[in-house]
This record gives structure tokens, C-alpha cells and sequence, in this order.
């Protein structure tokens, strides 16, 4: 019993823990491996690849236009792929198939989340966002409004997002490092900080959205032939797969069962039978769901997080101005939706299959029966099992590649916020020359790249379990509901707007730090004493957001106001019909 | 884009009728996803036995399937908007700007 008890612990903890993993956060503490040359040769091989592709990006990265859009020549494919790269992290990869091995249908519930916000971008915001703006969000936000308050929301909403992003990426990719390439976090850090600073710095969208496209590919591929693998060993039948992973499951729990048992001075036959039903039931267990969703209010806080937080993270956003229509501007999101599902439905198999292949092996298991490196490394080791050690020095490269993806993408987002919201529009009033704008974006990018190696460096040793959900609670609480509003309701004032906005994004920082995982796990209070009962805070503070910018707006009489409302007319027809809107290939 | 022609633009009756059947179609697919998503979570959080049932002899549960049919529930009403909207709403949008931008 004590042992059941404490496997439920466990169990929950992980649960916790995987919360924010998926989008691409905590990888945990990792131990030191030994050092894998063949993953450190593909990932040289990787490196070297997109050294080509940045190169040739910067011959046609001369204005800021290009910086920032990369010319407006990516296709709906091609951006769909870049836009399901940005989405497809590493850590969504491990912790979705290691979440997958511990607790089966969980796994997928959680993964369910992560997909269902796409239709709501395509059908509410894609194509409107691609009508009215031009190289940031904070150009939908503002259209009809007073640039300077809007702007400055606008860009400490994306810096905000993209600092606790930035976080989990670089101290998951120290923790990567460790694990999978056997090298010191400080190089981890250093090597994505350097590397992100170059494709950024020279290449600019061009060269970011390209290392996102060939990093999808590869982690598509990857990931594909596994899933190929395993099923191949189940003659392609997933019953056969779910009933073997139900028998490892329930011989695994059987184990502590009988040993309790024989302590209580059963012989071995007598307590395989006592125990055989409750090691049966919990082998069962990973074929429905279990602890995942704790109470209705976090299950439906958490899916509006996720749900509504993917409309507002910056760094997708952006991807929409990088195709030249608005049809473009759909066909994206359709092949990113598609891709993403895709890819879930692949970790799914990839955890089923680690259970059979992983969890039996003693080559990949320590002395406690945990996996060797920890619960992270399912599909790695599964890498391993069924494709040899070139194979598992493939996807260890390219699950490394991914973060340094990801980060690319990132950063970007964040300098053009800078240098396109802040410096062109506040401080030059609109009136800054494209050759001075691309200067303050690539000073940005690596005051950014410092910035990102510092934060890596000094949370190392930080529980970062919440950053990744915070960041999507923060999309969904400030950028989201201004974005929302400005576009589809005409009451909505500048005023209104930035208040409503702040209030959101204040809130879900506040209530994040209330909640158990900053509260308890950070700032080490005692465990149940945290003051916010739910694991996300986005159901309230979404509703914050937009009841503020409501009651603010319809308050506001100002003369502003007037303006604002007048101008929603013109806005309207512009992001319906596409009349007048920018041109992403030659501004 | 001057204030008379966004007024040519708003008075169209082919924009009326695009912005109102984009509209319409937009917040009707919204609301399916919601229905599907937030049925499937509460499904979860209620119902957990329902989800655990074996269907049939093996060890399946009617869980699968039923997320395996979110999943493709989501690409499907993805893609059946942007199929509309890529033909229907912009053939609209084309003939509005024939309209007026003369």
C-alpha cells in the first residue's frame, strides 16, 4: 500500500512537472552522460548545414523589411512547417512521449490541449492578422489607435513572454546537453546563445524560418520512422501495442505489491495472487485517464491557457506577416495544424512504444528501475532500441537542433519588437529609415543573446517548471484579448486597450506566483499553503483582461475615444477584404 | 486608404454579405471546437469511467478513439474553413475590389 501511495505521488509530481514541459520547457535536473560523438557529428553536420543557408539568407537581408519578414516570399507550406517547428520543441517531444510512457491516456489529454488553439487562430485571427499588419502584432493592435501606449503594451507583452520562453529554452537545452551529448550545461548554454546570435544577426527571418523548416523536417522524420518501428513490431495492430504495454505496466506494479506482501509473511505464490488484481488494475490504468486533470476548474483554466495563449505568443504571431495574402496566411495554419496533430499522434506511439522496448530493457534502466538520465529520455533510449546508436545519435542531435530553433524565433520576435514598436515608432514617431532600423534590431538581437545566455546561466539550478505555462497564460491574459478586441469590437479605445491589457498581464504573473508552482516549488513554502488553488491562472486571468478592457473602454470619453471608434470602420473593411494592406514582399 | 472608398467598400452589398457569412460560419466553427474541446476536458474531470470502458474483448478503451477523434476532429474543421474561405470568400473579396477599385 505504502508503495502504491508513493508510485501515485510520483506520479502526480510528474504530472505537475509536465505541465509546462510540452511547449517546450523543463527538462528537470539531467545527469551527466558520457560524451556521444556520433550525436555531436550530426549536430556538427546540422550547424554547418544551416551556416550555408544563413549565408545565402544574408545576401537577401539588406532592409528591415527582410529582417523582419524575410521578404514576404515564404509559402503557405513552407511557413506552416516553420510555424509547427516553432511549436514542435524539444521538450514537447521528450516530455509528451515521456509523459505518454508514465501514464498512457494523460499523455494524450495533455497533448489534445497543445492542438485545439489552432482552428480559433485560423478562423478568428490569421487572416485579419495578415490584412492589417505589417511585421509586428503590435501593428494589429494599434492600427486604429494612439501608437505610443499600445506600442509600449504591445512590446513589454511580447518581452515579457519571450523572457520566460527564452528561460525554459536555454536551461532546457543545458539540461539536453548533459544528457545527450555528455557535455557541461555551460556550453549548452553558450553554444545555442552564439550559434541563434549568428542565424539571427545575418540572417534574419529568411534564415530563422529556414532552420525552423529543416529542423521540422528532420524531428518529423525522426520521429515518423520511430513510430514506423514500433508499430511494425505490433504487426501495425494498436491493440496489440496497448496490451502489451497494459502486461509490462501491471508486472511492473505487481513487483512492489508481492514483495510487501511476502514482508507480511506470505510465500511468493500466495502473494502473487493477493496482489495480482491491484497490479492488473493499475497496468490497466495507462488506458484511461487518471490524475492528469485534478479539478474541472484548473482542467478548464489550463485549456484556455493553451487554448487562447497560442493566439497571442509573438513569436507565432509573426510568422504571419512572412506570406504574401491572407490565403497564404490560412493554407499556413492548415498545414501547421496538421503537422502538429500529426505529431502528437506520434509521441503517443512513441511513449506506448517505450514502454514495451524501454521499460523492459536493463540496458537503459539504473539500479532503482528508473531510465538511465531520467523520465525525459523515453524517446531517446527508444532511439536507440529501434534504430542502433547512429539513430540515437540522430535524434539527439536533432532534438538539440530544435531548441536552438526555437530560440532563434524567439529572439527575433523580440528584437523586432524593440526596434520596429519601440525605436521606429515611439521614439522616431514612424519616421526611422530602414537602414537605422535594421541597426537597432541586430543591436537588440545581441544585447538579447547575452541576455538569453545570462538568464540560462543563472537558472540552472532554478525550478523553471512553470515558465513555459506562464508564458502561454501571459499570451492569453494580455496580447490575446487586446488583439481580440481591437480587431472585432468596434467600442474598443486606446485607453481601454492598455489598461485591459496590463491588467491581464499583471494578473497572470501575480496569480501564477499564488499558485503551487511558484509559491510551493520556488519559493519553498510549505506544501497545500499556496494562496491561488488552481494550476493556471488564464480562466481568471483572461477574464480580468477582458472585462477591463471592456469597462475602461466603454468609460473612456475622451476625445481619443472618438477617434478610436471612428476608426474601426476603415479597420474592419481592411481586415476583411485585404484592400490596402501591405504587401509583404517589396514595402 | 482614403474615407471615401472605405464608405464604397462598407455600402457594397457583396461586402455585406462576405463579412456577414464569414462571420456567421467563423463563430459557428469556433463554438464546434469549444463543444468538442471543453466536452472532451469535462468528459475527463466527470466521467472518468466512461473513458476507462473496454471496448470490446481487448484491452482498448473507448478513451482512444475518442481522442484520436478530437485530434482529427481539429485538423478536419481547420481545414474545412480554410477550403471555404480560399474559394468562396475570396472569389467575394475579388469581386468587391473589381468594384470598386476601378
Amino acid at each position: 500500500m505504502k508503495h502504491l501511495r508513493s508510485f501515485a505521488l510520483g506520479m502526480a509530481a510528474l504530472l505537475a512537472t509536465a505541465g509546462a514541459m510540452a511547449a517546450g520547457a523543463d527538462l528537470g535536473q539531467a545527469e551527466k552522460q558520457a560524451t556521444n560523438w556520433t550525436a555531436i557529428t550530426m549536430f556538427a553536420v546540422f550547424v554547418a548545414g544551416t551556416m550555408f543557408i544563413t549565408k545565402w539568407a544574408a545576401a537577401k537581408t539588406k532592409s528591415a523589411a527582410d529582417f523582419y519578414t524575410g521578404g514576404g516570399g515564404i509559402t503557405g507550406f513552407q511557413n506552416g512547417l516553420a510555424i509547427a517547428g516553432d511549436y514542435m520543441s524539444a521538450a514537447s517531444f521528450l516530455g509528451i512521449s515521456a509523459a505518454v510512457m508514465t501514464s498512457g491516456f494523460d499523455g494524450l489529454i495533455y497533448s489534445i490541449g497543445f492542438l485545439v488553439g489552432w482552428p480559433v487562430v485560423t478562423f478568428l485571427m490569421a487572416e485579419r492578422l495578415r490584412n492589417l499588419g505589417k511585421f509586428t502584432f503590435a501593428d494589429v493592435a494599434a492600427f486604429r489607435f494612439s501608437q505610443t501606449p499600445i506600442r509600449v503594451f504591445a512590446a513589454s507583452g511580447t518581452l515579457v513572454v519571450v523572457a520566460f520562453y527564452l528561460i525554459a529554452q536555454m536551461v532546457g537545452a543545458g539540461q539536453l546537453i548533459k544528457l545527450l551529448f555528455g557535455l557541461d550545461y555551460m556550453y549548452a548554454v553558450v553554444i545555442v546563445g552564439v550559434l541563434m546570435m549568428v542565424y539571427v544577426l545575418f540572417g534574419g527571418m529568411t534564415a530563422t524560418t529556414w532552420v525552423q523548416i529543416i529542423k521540422a523536417c528532420l524531428l518529423l522524420g525522426g520521429a515518423s520512422f520511430m513510430a514506423f518501428m514500433v508499430m511494425m513490431q505490433f504487426g501495425f495492430s494498436p491493440e496489440a501495442m496497448f496490451a502489451k504495454a497494459v502486461e509490462i505496466k501491471s508486472a511492473l506494479a505487481a513487483k512492489p505489491l508481492v514483495a510487501e506482501a511476502m514482508k507480511g509473511g506470505m510465500d511468493q505464490a500466495a502473494a502473487e495472487t493477493a496482489s495480482a488484481a491491484k497490479a492488473a488494475a493499475t497496468g490497466f490504468s495507462i488506458m484511461g485517464p487518471g490524475s492528469f486533470v485534478k479539478d474541472p476548474i484548473s482542467a478548464i483554466s489550463f485549456g484556455m491557457a493553451l487554448m487562447f495563449g497560442t493566439a497571442g505568443l509573438p513569436h507565432i504571431l509573426m510568422r504571419f506577416f512572412t506570406v504574401p495574402n491572407a490565403k497564404e496566411a490560412r493554407k499556413s495554419v492548415l498545414w501547421a495544424t496538421t503537422w502538429i496533430g500529426y505529431f502528437y499522434i506520434l509521441t503517443f506511439i512513441i511513449g506506448f512504444g517505450a514502454i514495451t522496448f524501454v521499460l523492459t530493457n536493463p540496458q537503459f534502466l539504473d539500479a532503482k528501475g528508473g531510465l538511465i538520465g531520467g523520465g525525459n529520455m523515453a524517446a531517446i533510449h527508444l532511439a536507440n532500441a529501434v534504430g542502433g546508436n547512429v539513430f540515437l545519435g540522430f535524434i539527439s542531435a536533432v532534438a538539440f537542433a530544435t531548441i536552438l530553433a526555437v530560440v532563434a524565433g524567439l529572439t527575433l520576435s523580440g528584437a523586432s519588437a524593440v526596434s520596429h514598436d519601440i525605436y521606429a515608432t515611439v521614439i522616431k514617431n514612424g519616421k526611422a529609415d530602414s537602414a537605422s532600423e535594421l541597426k537597432v534590431s541586430r543591436i537588440t538581437t545581441i544585447a538579447l543573446g547575452i541576455i538569453a545566455v545570462a538568464l540560462g546561466i543563472a537558472f540552472e539550478k532554478q525550478n523553471i517548471a512553470f515558465m513555459v505555462s506562464l508564458a502561454f497564460a501571459i499570451a492569453a491574459s494580455a496580447n490575446f484579448p487586446v488583439l481580440f478586441l481591437s480587431v472585432l469590437w468596434k467600442g474598443t479605445t486606446t485607453r481601454g486597450a492598455v489598461i485591459g491589457g496590463f491588467l491581464g498581464l499583471i494578473s497572470s504573473v501575480v496569480l501564477t506566483v499564488l499558485s503551487a508552482s511558484v509559491w510551493e516549488a520556488v519559493l519553498g513554502n510549505a506544501k497545500g499553503s499556496a494562496p491561488f488553488p488552481y494550476t493556471s491562472p488564464a480562466l481568471f486571468s483572461m477574464t480580468i483582461g477582458f472585462v477591463g478592457i471592456w469597462l475602461f473602454s466603454i468609460l473612456d470619453n475622451s476625445d481619443r475615444a472618438k477617434e478610436d471608434r471612428a476608426g474601426f470602420l476603415a479597420q474592419q473593411v481592411r481586415s476583411e477584404t485585404g484592400i490596402g494592406a501591405a504587401a509583404a514582399s517589396n514595402h | 486608404m482614403q474615407d471615401d472608398l472605405v464608405q464604397r467598400i462598407a455600402n457594397h452589398p457583396q461586402y455585406q454579405e462576405l463579412k456577414a457569412k464569414r462571420s456567421r460560419f467563423g463563430w459557428w466553427l469556433t463554438a464546434a471546437m469549444m463543444i468538442v474541446y471543453y466536452g472532451f476536458i469535462l468528459l475527463v474531470a466527470f466521467n472518468k469511467e466512461f473513458l476507462a470502458q473496454r471496448l470490446g474483448d481487448g484491452v482498448t478503451t473507448v478513451g482512444m478513439p475518442i481522442g484520436l477523434a478530437v485530434i482529427l476532429f481539429t485538423i478536419a474543421i481547420t481545414g474545412i474553413y480554410v477550403r471555404r474561405a480560399n474559394s468562396e470568400f475570396d472569389e467575394l473579396t475579388e469581386q468587391i475590389k473589381k468594384a470598386v477599385l476601378k
